[in-house]
């Protein structure tokens, strides 16, 4: 059902574990060598400053390799400390404790501990600063050193998941009263150090020696960063060994690396969704008859063979992807019936429907496309969609929340709450279908409640719940999951999970491969 | 020589005044661009607010006739200004450490761009002209047709389509020359020269049809003279005949042409560097239209512009030394 290239994933998994039956080494370890990776997402005003990261490039030259975050989500999804060692909360999950690690050292020498904290999360508070991470930090209302080396944090409002939040790649530790120095040369706790960083062409960096990760990850001596942007240079340059990975290959050309034998292509599925939102403060999209119409008017399956040419999974309607920790995965599969859709006009007291859905290629690639697909899917229901094709320039201001139905894509968020309280909480700006008590009162009871919620099993519950509500009565069609699509020369080897959070391995890669 | 040094300066005013045109031009039309930088780098977060809020910081509330002066007077004074990106960065922590003003953005590019335009012109002009002047000794042979054919050809394709052909020859199925050119600061030259291999043999396959054809056709024109028949009649080698007696006759259209050609090696890079990752000016240039960064756009496109009226001005004010008849104009 998700194509060949899961199945060829399903089919490596099973080779691995008859390899780990019979006692042979799943991979080789070897310390050593040289990590070189084309990304795109590079850009010449890019700089250290975790507020501005927002691609690749930087998020894998940062986050991945010369800074580190409190905490971090490993490759199979799950918590566990990165600067943090452990921490606990109160019952209401207000208040969080958090114990740092000791003998830490920034790549100058100075030692970490629980100033560096605080003064690297007020950055993204700072008068007049623009952080992406800036919601995260502002629901602190107190930063409290205790120790040296443990940090108390008070709430606004309880979080269970707030020791997730602070793994965004946002949220790096800077050395106290050195941040300037920190931003300008790179100055983290990371496995590799800095030794060249041109903004927009290349970063290269070094194995810091004595690393408190030890010596198990970041096996690389050296590992070199090249920016390309442009897609086919990009994979020239893998084709020639120019470089040993490569991020987001083209569809289009993937025969042609699959027929080399030298590499090999990684694909996960991961949180990034393309969507298409509606108002639902107006008419029509206020009746959720309406609504159920347009979801099953939508050929979800045809879409990810059409539009991602197999490369994603068909989407339930609901934000929460794989790579999430309550993915709801048993929830019965929206399919396509446009005899249902005539049944909800019906219901709607419809005999047929005509609106107009805004796309744009800035939306996502093949926006324009899936929405002509959807046009003639939801032509056999009765829905006449007339397909409005937005100039791409100012796509995200003019037509993307003010448009009643537009195309949006979203790279998705590591927990529920954070996925959920950006677009769907009533009243946040993003909120781009107006979703809110008038829609679903229970829905907005239960994001409250689910977010203080530290039992885990019950917090299943609820986020199934609210789960189950976004596919039944939901303002935002979610057809498809994309996948992220990567290939590595088979010089380098990679363990068998690979992160689904963001590509590249959660754009760890020189901390988690190594050569072959 | 009063009177030629009157007509280079006369170019020379007449020149300025072409650039101020031009910044005018340059001024208005990326402006007139759609989208704007507050909206490009704030992606899917601008609301009007922050779009405000950035354009308040960035001046881009200002008029335009306002923003032009400023930006005029700037430039005057050598400073082309703060790029939008680092001023928008600098704000977020008041840290004004890096490289942040256009001038030293654009300096290293700058010079790679020029490292890139001096290695291809050190292949095509003598390339093409050595075509140029074997094809007029071999006038309407095989050989004439097969050059014309090949540099017409090259020339008529664009250039992208010819850089991936040279890649697929030249860097997949024979691995000679490396397809990503990301030449760094520090490298030592002969490798530099081995990365920029790709992307001059592109630029010169651009380059040549028009220098080789103006080199032909500048010596065929003179192989008609009365003094070239003289020459012949004495006996001598039709290759002596052309390089010795044709050549330096020719020389005024030809380097005339070859200046036009060198001010496109500086302005016309901008698709090949992308191909290649080639860090250049046009690399930058494009990567700054994309995010609307406009002062580094507008700084490129002055740059680009005053490349090229430079070289014409070189080109016509060798043609007028070299013609009398220009020299004296009645």
């Amino acid at each position: 059902m998700h194509g060949i290239s899961r199945r060829g994933l399903l089919k490596t998994g099973a080779a691995a574990g008859v390899l780990g039956l019979t006692g042979m080494p799943l991979r080789a370890q070897t310390r050593g060598g040289k990590l070189t990776a084309g990304l795109s997402g590079a850009n010449t005003s890019d700089s250290w400053d975790g507020r501005t990261h927002s691609d690749l490039f930087m998020i894998a030259s940062a986050h991945g390799t010369v800074f580190d975050c409190l905490t971090e989500v490993a490759a199979d999804g799950s918590l566990k400390g990165e600067l943090a060692e452990s921490w606990e909360a109160s019952a209401d999950a207000k208040t969080w404790t958090f114990n740092l690690r000791q003998g830490v050292t920034f790549h100058n020498g100075k030692a970490f501990g629980a100033d560096d904290v605080i003064e690297s999360l007020q950055m993204h508070v700072a008068e007049g600063a623009k952080s992406a991470a800036q919601p995260i930090v502002a629901a602190i209302s107190e930063m409290k050193k205790v120790t040296d080396f443990q940090v108390q944090f008070t709430l606004e409002n309880g979080n269970a998941d707030f020791p997730y939040l602070m793994s965004d790649y946002h949220l790096l530790m800077f050395p106290a009263g050195q941040i300037e120095e920190g931003i300008a040369q790179g100055i983290g706790t990371g496995l590799y150090q800095v030794q060249s960083f041109d903004p927009g062409v290349r970063m290269v960096a070094t194995r810091f020696p004595d690393h408190y990760k030890g010596d198990s990850v970041g096996l690389f001596d050296e590992v070199e960063y090249i920016a390309i942007n442009d897609n086919t240079a990009r994979m020239n340059a893998l084709m020639t060994g120019q470089v040993d990975a490569i991020n987001r290959i083209d569809f289009k050309t993937e025969a042609l690396l699959r027929a080399n034998p030298a590499l090999r292509i990684q694909e996960v599925t991961g949180n990034q969704h393309y969507t298409f939102a509606m108002l639902t403060d107006n008419a029509p999209f206020d009746d959720v008859n309406v609504r159920r119409a347009l979801k099953y008017g939508i050929n979800r399956q045809e879409m990810v063979d059409k539009i991602l040419l197999g490369h994603g999974q068909v989407g339930n309607d609901t934000p929460i992807g794989p790579a999430s920790q309550y993915y709801h995965a048993e929830m019965e599969q929206l399919e396509y019936d446009p005899d249902k859709s005539k049944f909800y006009l019906q219901e709607a007291g419809l005999d047929s429907l005509n609106i107009d859905i805004s796309a744009s290629n800035a939306a996502f690639e093949g926006a324009v496309d899936a929405a002509q697909l959807f046009q003639a899917s939801a032509a056999a229901g009765g829905i006449n969609l007339n397909v409005v094709q937005e100039p791409a320039d100012g796509y995200w201001s003019n037509v993307w929340l003010k448009k009643p139905f537009s195309a949006v894509y979203w790279s998705g968020r590591a927990t529920e709450d954070w996925m959920f309280s950006t677009a769907y909480e009533a009243g946040v700006p993003w909120n781009d279908s107006q979703w809110d008590e008038n829609d679903s009162a229970r829905f907005q009871e239960l994001l409250i409640t689910a977010r203080a919620e530290l039992d885990s099993a019950k917090r299943q519950e609820q986020y199934f719940e609210m789960q189950q509500i976004l596919r039944d009565d939901g303002g935002v069609l979610v057809p498809m999951f994309a996948n992220y699509v990567q290939a590595v020369n088979n010089r380098i080897s990679s363990p068998d999970t690979v992160g689904n959070l963001w590509q590249m391995d959660n754009a760890r890669m020189a901390e988690r491969w190594s050569v072959a | 020589m009063g009177n030629v040094l009157t007509i280079i300066l006369q170019r020379l005013a007449l020149g300025l005044l072409t650039l101020l045109i031009v910044s005018i031009v340059i001024f208005v039309a990326v402006n007139l661009l759609p989208g704007n930088f507050a909206e490009a780098i704030l992606g899917q977060g601008a609301t009007p607010d922050a779009i405000a809020s950035i354009e308040r910081d960035l001046g881009l509330d200002q008029p335009l006739v306002t923003r032009y002066f400023q930006w005029l007077g700037g430039v005057l004074r050598g400073d082309l200004g703060t790029s939008f990106a680092q001023a928008n960065f600098a704000s977020f922590s008041g840290t004004t450490s890096g490289a942040t003003t256009i001038a030293e953005q654009i300096a290293p590019r700058f010079g790679n761009t020029m490292f890139l335009a001096m290695i291809t012109a050190a292949i095509a002009v003598p390339f093409s002209i050595i075509l140029g002047i074997l094809a007029a000794l071999y006038r309407n042979t095989v050989f004439d047709r097969a050059t014309n054919i090949f540099t017409l050809t090259s020339i008529s394709s664009p250039e992208f389509f010819l850089a991936y052909i040279l890649i697929l020859f030249l860097a997949v199925l024979n691995p000679i020359f490396p397809s990503l050119s990301n030449i760094f600061e520090g490298m030592p030259f002969s490798e530099r020269v081995e990365k920029s291999m790709l992307p001059a043999l592109t630029l010169t396959l651009v380059v040549t049809a028009h220098m080789m054809r103006m080199t032909r056709a500048a010596i065929i024109n003179l192989l008609a003279s009365p003094y070239i028949e003289m020459a012949r009649l004495k006996g001598l080698s039709p290759m002596r005949v052309i390089v010795k007696h044709a050549l330096p006759n020719a020389l005024a259209p030809i380097i005339n042409v070859i200046a036009l050609n060198l001010a496109y090696l500086i302005t016309g890079v901008v698709v090949v560097e992308v191909v290649f990752v080639y860090p250049g000016i046009g690399q930058l240039f494009v990567d700054s239209v994309k995010i609307r960064d406009i002062p580094v756009v507008q700084a490129c496109c002055l740059i680009f512009a005053t490349a090229f009226i430079l070289l014409n001005l070189t080109a016509d004010i060798m043609s007028i030394l070299s013609n009398p008849r220009l020299r004296h104009p009645k």
